[in-house]
Parts: C-alpha cells; structure tokens; sequence
C-alpha cells in the first residue's frame, strides 16, 4: 500500500538539469531500502520554479526540495521517507519568508498569490497516466457537453466566462467560436496553436508537457461545438517532450474510445494529430500556420476571409493556442460566473507568465489578471538579484513592448498594457534592471524579427531591415541627428502595411523603449555614451592614474598595442586605438582600469 | 468510451490514488519512526495505518505521516493522532492488530480507544 508520493519534475527545465537521473537513483534507493511498494515516484509537469530545479514534492507532507542532486537522494530516502525527518537543507529557502522558510510550496510566497487554473495539474499528476487525469474530473467538461449541453450553452458559457485569447492578440473565444459554428461546411477543423515562439514564453510546452489531456479534452469540446470532427496540434518540434507527451495522451484517449467514433454513445466523432513546425516564429502567425499545415511553405494570407470562415483547406476554422483551451474544461465545469470573479472588468480568469531575466524566482506562475506588475516582480517573483533597481519589464516578447519602472503599478491585464504601448503577447515577461541597454534590447528584438519574417511582404522584409541597421548605427557610435526620427516613421510604416501580425508589431519594441527611453537612444546619438555601459563599442576603458603602479601587464596583453606608458608610473589607454576587448581590466593585478 | 458511467468508474477508482497530493488533510496520524521506534515495530504499524485508512475509504480525510524520536522511546511504537479543534490522542506500544481497532473505533466512529492511549500505559 502507498503511503507517499514523490512528485519529480519532469519538464524541460528540470530535465535539463537532471530529473531523470534522480527517478533512477530514487528508483534503487528505495529497493535498497525495501520500502519500494510504499512509495510512489510520480514523474509529472513543470511546477514553475524552473530556476530551482531539479525540484522534488513528498506527499502527504507537500515538503518541497529543490536543487536536488542524485547524491541527496540516499539522505533523503533514509531521513524523509523512512524516518518522517524533513531534510531541511534542501528545503526551498523562500527569499521573502526570510528565516522561516515554507516546507510546503503552498506557502511559499512564489505560489501563494498565483491562482492556477490552466496550470491546475501541472506538477500535480502524472501526464502519461491518463487515469490520473480523469481522477482530478478530467474528460467530466466533455461529457457534461456531450449529454447535457447544447452547441449554442457552450458557446453562451464561454461568452459569460469571458475568455478571450491567450496567444497574444486577447481576441474573444466565444466569438471565434461563434463565427466558425454559424458556418455550413461539409467539413471543419479545430487547430491548437502551440507554435509557441516568443523568445523567453514557455507555458505552452509547460501544457502540453504536465496536462495534455486537458488540450484533447478542450478540442473534442471545441470540434462538438463548431460540427468539426478532425483537430490538428501544430507545435514546434524543438518540443520533443512535449510532443512525445501529447503524442502518449492522444493514443491513450484513443483507446479509451475518448476520441474516436460515437464518444460517450452519443454519436459525436472526434479525433486529432499532431503536425510539427520547424521552427519558424512566423508559423505562430494563424495563417502562416494553416498553411505550414496544408503542406506549404509558412507564409501568411490576406485576412479577411478570417479562419473560421474559410480556414484550413479553405474550410472553417477554429484556432486557439494551447493556454486557452487549458481553461475551457475548468470553465464548463465550474461554470461562467466562477471564471469570470477571477481578473478584471475586461480580462476575465488567469493569466501564465513566464519571468526571466534579472529576477530571482525566474519559471513559470499563473496569476488572475489585473495583478500588478509589482506584485509579480516583488511578490511572486522574489525582485532582482543582488540589490540592483528595476528598470523595466518588457511583455509580448517581439511584438511587445517594455513597461518602465515609473508604471509598475499597472495592473496586468489586456487593455492596460495596450493603452501604456505594450501588450500581454503570450505570455513572456522579461525583468530588466540597471544594466540593461534599452537601445541594445530593442535592437535585440528586432535582429530576431528581421531574421524570422518570412519575406512575403516588403515593408516588414525590408523596412525591419532599415530600422535594424539604423539601431546598430546608433549602438556602434555612428547614430546621427535624425535618426531617431527616421526610425519613428520606418516603425508607422511598417506597422500600417505589413501583411500580417509579426510585421505590424515588429516596430512595438523599439516604440516603446522610444517612448519611455528616449534620453537613451540621446545619449548614444549625441554623447556616444551607453548610460547601463552595455554597448561595447561606445564603452570607454580608462586606468585610474591613482591606482595603476605602472606595471605594464595590460599594455603587453593589450593586442592592439593601445597602452602605452612608463614603468613605475601611470600607463594610458589611447582610445582611438582600442578596440574594446577588455582584455586589459582582466589582467589587472590592482583593479586600475574601469569601463565607463 | 460509451457511456460516463466508465468514467465516473475510472474516477471513483482513481480518486484516492491521487489524493494523497492535495496535502494534509484534517486529521493526521503521525507514527514515530526514529530508530528507537523503527526497532519497535514502527514500519509494519505505519503499513497497517495506510492500507486500513485506504481500505476504510478515509484516504481523503485522514493523512498518515511519520516523525522523528517523541522521547518515551520506552512506549515505542508510538502513534499520535491531530484533529482539528480536539486534544492530541497518544497510543503507544502499536501493533498492526491495534492499528485495526484504532482505525475502526476512533478514525472511523471517533470513539478513543482509551486502553492503548499513554495514560493508561503509565
């Protein structure tokens, strides 16, 4: 008989650092101690504290290691699991708890103010076991639909939930649905999006790789309610767990007749599979996507005709990303008014974002909209490493924009972000401190849309292009008077013409750090100055003459032959000849040079 | 699958296999599983606690952990249980045959069974 459960993470991140060799030195440390048929080992999703992982969970205690090693595993067999001693030093220390740190992830201050709703059993069951799906009710929203609701209640209780869109573009689900269901069509399609591309998001793979059967469940409930008996997963194949995971669900609902023919003896036919993406960021765009899955190259079509009337092979439509189907089971069950007392007038339910960046508690946390910036950063996200101030968040990834500090107190939800020049995108949030360059993230964003446009139309091929250019002028020390202006009517042009989403929202990034930062892109252009000293080549390295003792280390490691000086007095760096190596401030004996 | 039935029949049988992870749940047998009570007999009685709690459908109200050394190494194996709002109850001197009785009177009609507590040890 079991008497606890070890959860261990086994999402991409924990894997990464070693999950999988901690299953197997579980696995034989248990036998060695005989207690292997009282303790389960349970390989689930991603908790969300990426940053701590391997992360471990002992129930019934709910005790959370982190950072766990194999050579821990002995300790925590023999004192944990045998003994009832909780092993206190891999306890998560929870920065904000200070000395009286949390043994349950429950109280920590990472998940306390985060309301899991699309994240509900990631990190709880085990995702290739689906019996442990339909004991947390899985497949309940399915057939509730199926035998007790009407096309037109589903997509009533969807608009009352007011659910709109995760991807990025906050559109209203029940619209879309509504849009494909007033469709006649011999046939239609229902479409997961989970080309997750933004650099830094990853709560779809999170989905797909804790709670697959959730998005299995969530399409059958969409194909039921639109008349589509045929749904495609488009995800990335730099996915494979997450595709060997949904690939595990999809063959396990299967045989339980869960999709198939007449599902629940109601007559209802459904099924899906899987098409991989190969990577391009313009896939993610819904048009670009169908048409990657009708077998063509990944370009975009002129909308309208919008997907959900003429979509897939030209039939109707529906096409949502992986995070809102999660919430649509929980929502039929639950019903509309409990998902809308979640989040804000506009922005119903929860939210998954990703932190990153200069932040302590980067991984993944779900929390109702309209929670503050702040709180996300301060509260959930423990703040920023080694006492450096925050300087900006920046949401949406490369069709976003950054929030600066002056506005941490907006609320996160849709139209706040939008109305301050950002948007909610899929979900990345990136933490910028003192350090970071706003012209050199900009620039960042931009060379990843330059290289991802896929070249169908000329203004985001070509003009993201110019305004690259113009951003690596300014960031060399070559920008000029006018440059800032050339680049405000590049980004409008660009983003009233292009075809499709990537280009119209290509320029957001630099907009917005223009509009916050604007001293910045000064400074490089007038003063040739970095202010956070992040551009290399407008740094200037200069030896402190109090300091330096005249020993000509750096001069001789110098390879460009630009330190020049007696020995025994002060050397100096002649700047027109230095290239900006920092080769010098590393081989100072006396910490004499300093970047400026 | 043809019917909810089979589903609702996956779920029943499923539920208490899960359960286990919502966390501590109202009352908490904890057995005392330091060296002093493992040589004792500590681990057959925290076996039997599981599969009767189990058996006895309480999984979802009744959670059974260990702990360290009490300190009456003496009375081992020693077995508290916490319920919210009453005394703690300490048995001593477990056997999994006991553990049967306790789970049957006390867990499941809460009637402490008075003559394995310590008071009357003593």
């Amino acid at each position: 008989m079991i008497r606890s459960h070890v959860l261990i993470c086994g999402g991409t991140g924990c894997n990464s650092s070693g999950s999988a060799h901690l299953e197997t030195a579980l696995e034989k440390e248990l036998a060695a101690k005989g207690i292997q048929d009282e303790i389960k080992i349970v390989k689930t999703g991603c908790f969300g504290l990426c940053a701590l992982g391997p992360v471990m969970i002992v129930y019934p205690e709910g005790t959370f290691y982190s950072r766990v090693q194999v050579n821990d595993i002995p300790e925590i067999v023999e004192e944990h699991l045998l003994k009832g001693r909780i092993v206190d030093r891999l306890v998560y220390n929870d920065a904000a708890e200070g000395e009286t740190h949390a043994t349950s992830l429950n109280d920590t201050a990472f998940y306390k103010k985060q309301k899991r709703v699309a994240l509900r059993n990631c990190g709880v069951i085990n995702p290739e076991i689906i019996d442990e799906y339909i004991a947390v009710d899985g497949y309940q929203a399915l057939g509730k639909c199926l035998t007790e609701l009407s096309r037109e209640d589903v997509i009533n209780i969807l608009k009352e939930s007011g659910l709109r869109g995760r991807g990025g573009g906050g559109f209203p689900t029940a619209m879309k649905w509504q849009f494909a269901y007033n469709q006649t069509a011999d046939q239609k399609y229902v479409v997961c999006n989970a080309d997750e591309g933004d650099p830094g998001a990853f709560m779809d793979r999170s989905i797909l790789e804790g709670d697959p059967h959730a998005l299995i469940e969530a399409m059958a409930i969409a194909g039921y309610v639109i008349g589509a008996n045929q749904g495609y997963v488009y995800v990335r194949a730099e996915y494979p767990i997450a595709v060997k995971r949904l690939q595990i669900a999809i063959n396990q609902a299967r045989d339980y007749g869960l999709l198939g023919k007449d599902i629940f003896g109601t007559g209802f036919d459904f099924d899906m599979d899987i098409r991989l993406g190969a990577g391009a960021f313009v896939c993610g765009e819904e048009t670009a996507l169908l048409t990657s899955i009708e077998g063509h190259r990944g370009e975009p079509r002129v909308r309208p005709p919008f997907p959900a009337v003429k979509g897939l092979f030209d039939k109707p439509t529906i096409i949502n990303n992986v995070e809102t189907y999660a919430n649509i089971p929980q929502i039929i069950l639950k019903g509309a008014d409990w998902f809308a007392s979640m989040g804000t007038e506009k922005s119903k339910g929860t939210k998954v974002f990703a932190l990153g960046g200069k932040i302590e508690n980067t991984g993944l946390v779900e929390i109702p909209m309209g929670t503050t910036l702040r709180e996300i950063v301060y509260e959930i996200g423990g703040g920023i490493p080694n006492g450096k101030k925050f300087k900006a968040a920046q949401t949406g990834g490369p069709s976003g924009g950054c929030i600066p500090a002056s506005l941490i107190d907006t609320p996160v939800d849709y139209d706040s972000l939008i109305a301050i020049g950002s948007m909610m995108g899929s979900g990345g949030l990136i933490v910028m401190d003192e350090d970071n360059c706003m012209v050199d993230i900009a620039k960042f964003f931009l060379e990843f849309t330059v290289d991802e446009s896929c070249g169908k139309c000329t203004p985001c091929r070509v003009g993201t292009r110019r305004m690259l250019e113009i951003l690596e002028k300014i960031t060399d020390g070559r920008g000029e008077d006018g440059d800032i202006e050339k680049l405000e009517e590049l980004a409008l042009t660009i983003k009233a013409t292009s075809l499709c989403g990537l280009g119209q929202t290509a320029p957001n990034p630099v907009l917005s750090t223009l509009r916050y930062f604007r001293d910045e892109y000064e400074a490089h252009i007038y003063e040739k100055r970095c202010p956070a000293g992040q551009c290399k080549k407008l740094a200037r390295y200069i030896i402190d003459a109090d300091k330096c003792k005249g020993c000509s280390l750096c001069a001789k490691k110098c390879p460009v032959g630009a330190i020049t000086g007696e020995i025994k007095s002060p050397f100096t760096i002649d700047q027109d000849k230095c290239i900006k190596c920092g080769a010098c401030i590393e081989s100072c004996k006396f910490n004499a040079i300093y970047k400026k | 699958m043809k019917s909810l039935a089979e589903l609702a029949a996956i779920r029943e049988r499923m539920k208490d296999k899960v359960v286990l992870r919502e966390g501590v749940a109202g009352t908490r047998v904890v057995v005392g599983m330091a060296t002093c009570g493992i040589s004792a007999g500590a681990r057959p009685v925290l076996n039997t606690f599981v599969e009767e709690v189990n058996n006895e459908g309480l999984a979802d109200t009744v959670t059974v952990t260990q702990t360290g050394c009490i300190g009456i190494c003496q009375y081992e194996p020693v077995v508290e249980i916490f319920e919210a709002g009453k005394d703690k109850v300490t048995y001593v001197k477990m056997t999994p045959d006991k553990v049967k009785r306790v789970v049957a009177e006390h867990l499941k009609k809460g009637n402490i069974v008075s003559e394995y507590t310590i008071g009357n040890a003593q």
